[in-house]
């Protein structure tokens, strides 16, 4: 393998701390509460809850598609503003013409967002 | 630091077979966001920060977020038929064959790969990813919100069925 | 709406630690785990306090100044959400996997507006280091007298993702019994609960640290007091703050009707999204002209 320079932020090291304690701290109450609660198992208490009704079918239904759309949304407007980090921090650097460049940029943006909200594709009964 | 280069490469490896072999579509959301996590500690390895943070944020926090909407809609919890017919996987394999072979060619053209240059060792820090970006790389970068426009009428067509 | 006491009711050590029939007993196990991993590990980019001089070296008040700290912790936040969606869906309990459905469209929805509304904050301080920007609040030039659009933007938002009244929908008990957690007890509801809890106190923090000036406060470095105690006193001071603001979420909670579902969206989508566009373009604007570029 090709000898690359690695040279990390030392910083991450107290990341990797702080991640390790908080594993730690969720693993240790597992094991707590595998060992401290009562198990009482019945077939009728191991049921889903419905309100005491019995129980129809698989839970896993389909749902409505207007959710996947927000997800979608979700996903093109978070690439969107991930572009805006490197380009808010150089700002000062960049002066009108970069605000000229990302006005154009989001302009898009809210142009497609506007036909989503024209279509009626955002609206909830 | 070699050390947790060979553990994270491990990790992702690991994980991005998990991607392929479980069965539940679930748990191969779960394996590729594990995969996500070991390439993106591999970039703060290399002080690629702000690529690390996009890898986590685009691909683990959003389109894994929407893969797992996609599963649960699609209803996938009852196993489909995992054996395909023999057919698809050959022509599956050949096709993997094929590009493992041009994967290799292209490292073997490749040379020898140099090292990362210490000095450049900044250039994954968003200062000056910005100023790249915004400077030299403008064109495309603009030209990538037609592309975002092109995915927003597309989403909108896709889910017109319901709406209408 | 739950009843949070953590150590005496539903969520104890001591409850029966039930797994329904039917679900995904892994995932149903890992779901909360995430919950709590996620809340507790976003603190370590957030800075506690100044520097503390002791005994010849220098100590941050920080677990990590981080270059990317606001990007660390919204990218921690973007992971949370996996531990809903995975708890709802796993519990194979049809209120649980729509409170869950609910829950993550809420809470991806709302992270747009206040990326952007945070943003803002940035290209005023030209840094993603939490750090850095609390130390350009020094004095009284906190970021609240600028950005107050910015800030109501921010503070809605916070009170989406953290899935608190008016915006606790997943969890609404009249349409969805207990929302994504319903199969949950023990220490695993507990773990739910907590992070709830968890997070306020991050994003009290956050808000504190990005609009309130974070460990500084006014005119308290002309009192020529030692740097150490100047020190802890800012910290006690960035505590008050986030006490503040706690108490700020309680409040809301016992004052505001919930939203309803439509008008949670038509809210984070139509509103606070183009609100916080417009609101990072004029601060653009205004930062230039200042400037005089």
């Amino acid at each position: 393998m090709p000898s690359i320079q690695l040279q990390p932020d030392l910083n991450y090291i107290a990341v990797l701390l702080q991640i390790g304690i908080a594993l730690a701290f969720v693993l240790f109450t597992y094991a707590v509460i595998a060992v401290a609660g009562p198990k009482l198992k019945g077939k009728n208490k191991d049921e889903n809850f419905e309100c005491g009704i019995e129980a129809q079918g698989n839970a896993r239904v389909p749902y409505s598609i207007k959710y996947f759309l927000v997800a979608i949304l979700f996903v093109l407007f978070d690439v969107e503003v991930i572009f805006l980090y490197p380009w808010a921090v150089n700002f000062k650097q960049l002066g009108w013409i970069g605000l000229v460049e990302m006005t154009l940029f989001v302009g898009f943006f809210l142009f497609g967002f506007y036909y989503i909200v024209h279509r009626g594709a955002l609206k909830w009964e | 630091m070699e050390i947790l280069f060979y553990l994270l490469a491990i990790v992702a490896i690991a994980s991005a077979l998990g991607v392929v072999l479980s069965k539940n579509p679930v748990y191969s959301v779960l394996s590729l966001i594990c995969t996500f996590f070991a390439i993106a500690a591999q970039y703060i390895l290399l002080n690629a920060q702000f690529l690390a943070a996009v890898h986590i944020i685009v691909y683990a926090g959003a389109i894994m977020v929407l893969f797992l909407f996609v599963i649960m809609l699609l209803n996938l919890n009852i196993l489909v038929e995992t054996q395909r017919f023999t057919t698809a996987r050959l022509t599956a394999a050949f096709t993997g064959g094929l590009l493992c072979l041009v994967l290799i060619a292209a490292l073997r053209s490749a040379g020898d790969i140099k090292a990362a240059n210490p000095a450049n060792a900044k250039i994954g820090l968003i200062e000056n990813l910005g100023m790249t970006l915004f400077n030299q790389y403008l064109l495309p970068f603009e030209v990538s919100s037609l592309l975002f426009l092109a995915a927003m009428v597309g989403a909108v067509v896709l889910a017109k069925k319901e709406i209408a | 709406m739950v009843y949070c006491s953590p150590w005496l009711t539903e969520q104890s050590f001591f409850k029966e630690d039930f797994t329904p029939a039917h679900a995904d007993k892994f995932l149903f196990n890992l779901a909360p785990g995430i919950a709590m991993f996620v809340a507790l590990i976003t603190g370590a980019a957030i800075p506690w306090g100044g520097t503390l001089h002791l005994f010849g070296t220098d100590y941050a008040l920080q677990i990590a100044d981080l270059n990317i700290g606001i990007l660390y912790i919204s990218g921690v936040v973007s992971i949370g959400v996996y531990g809903i969606m995975l708890g709802g869906w796993a519990s194979n309990n049809k209120f649980a996997l729509l409170g869950a459905i609910r829950a993550s469209s809420q809470m991806i929805s709302y992270e747009i507006g206040m990326g952007i509304a945070i943003i803002a904050i940035v290209m005023m301080s030209g840094s993603l280091s939490l750090d850095e920007i609390v130390r350009q609040q020094a004095g009284f030039h906190w970021n609240i007298f600028y950005q107050p659009i910015g800030f109501l933007i921010f503070i809605t938002c916070a009170f989406a993702e953290c899935n608190r009244t008016p915006f606790d929908l997943p969890e609404c008990e009249q349409e969805l019994v207990g929302g994504y957690h319903t199969e949950y007890s023990s220490m695993k509801l507990g773990f739910f609960m907590f992070s709830e809890y968890v997070n306020m106190f991050i994003s009290s923090a956050l808000m504190a640290s990005l609009y309130f000036g974070g460990y500084n406060m006014p005119f308290i470095d002309q009192l020529g007091l030692p740097q150490n105690v100047l020190t802890l006193l800012g910290t006690a001071f960035l505590f008050a703050k986030i006490f503040f603001f706690i108490f700020f979420f309680m409040w809301i909670r016992w004052t505001i009707p919930r939203f309803r579902y439509d008008q949670l969206m038509h809210l984070g989508w139509k509103v606070l999204m183009p609100l916080a566009i417009v609101n990072m373009l004029l601060t653009g604007g205004a930062i230039l002209l200042k400037n005089g570029l």
